[in-house]
């Protein structure tokens, strides 16, 4: 479920990014790279749990569901705040800046 | 357990490297050698690609280590550490899906790369076919 969610969330990110290139000022090329690593590591991670136990994988306990929708939904927004925080220190459409240097 | 240490290895390594490059793109640059000029992206920015995959994907697999109780903020940081029977599983771990999960990323940048490159050669072909023109 938790790659499921990095995935979705990885192609989302790539189509924004492509409407908008070439130009990439509010950075999704990054955000979408970011997300589409991790869904990657996710996927070695599925098989070899597949590979350990190939009955169970495709029927897990709801509850476990449940806790790996969360946890994907939560790394969705881990990645948004990283996104973030880099888009405001990289500041490449130089607002912080104004912002920061604005006389009143 | 850990798996996720050996892409954040990779990713310090690849950061560096590419800020060599970087230095190394912006020298030439200064002699005239741009590889835009060439019809080519420079090598670093394609580092860069490897480097956010690397670094992303190794963040958010930490706080997944973290959700589940297998990273904590003390002291020997990754709890598997502490029993070194444990460990000795951890280490496993580290070593076949740690770094099965840098390679997949490897591979796929790579496979970015070379997209890349057929998408710059077939760049250059129209743009000598329109110059012929």
């Amino acid at each position: 479920m938790t790659l499921l969610v990095a995935v979705f969330a990885a192609i989302i990110a790539t189509v924004v990014w492509y409407k908008k290139a070439p130009r990439d000022e509010m950075k999704t090329g990054f955000l979408a790279l970011m997300y589409w690593g991790a869904s990657l590591m996710w996927t070695v991670d599925a098989v070899f749990e597949y590979v350990s136990d190939p009955e169970g994988y495709f029927s897990p306990a709801p509850v476990d569901m449940l806790n790996d929708l969360f946890l994907g939904v939560s790394v969705v927004a881990l990645g948004l705040i990283i996104w973030l925080v880099v888009l405001l220190i990289r500041d490449p459409k130089g607002i912080v800046k104004q912002a920061l240097l604005k006389k009143n | 357990m850990a798996c996720f240490l050996v892409s954040t290895a990779e990713a310090i390594a690849v950061t560096v490297a590419a800020k060599v490059m970087e230095k190394k793109e912006a020298k030439l640059a200064l002699e005239g050698k741009k590889p835009e000029a060439e019809g080519k992206a420079p090598f670093s920015r394609k580092l860069k690609w490897l480097r956010n995959m690397l670094w992303g994907g190794s963040a958010l697999l930490a706080f997944e280590h973290v959700w589940h109780g297998e990273v904590v903020p003390w002291f020997p940081f990754l709890t598997a550490a502490a029993d070194p029977q444990e460990a000795m599983v951890m280490l496993q771990e580290i070593a076949t899906v740690g770094v099965a999960m840098a390679g997949l990323v490897t591979l796929a940048w790579l496979g970015m790369v070379g997209v890349s490159a057929l998408i710059e050669k077939r760049a250059k072909k129209e743009d000598a076919a329109e110059a012929v023109k």
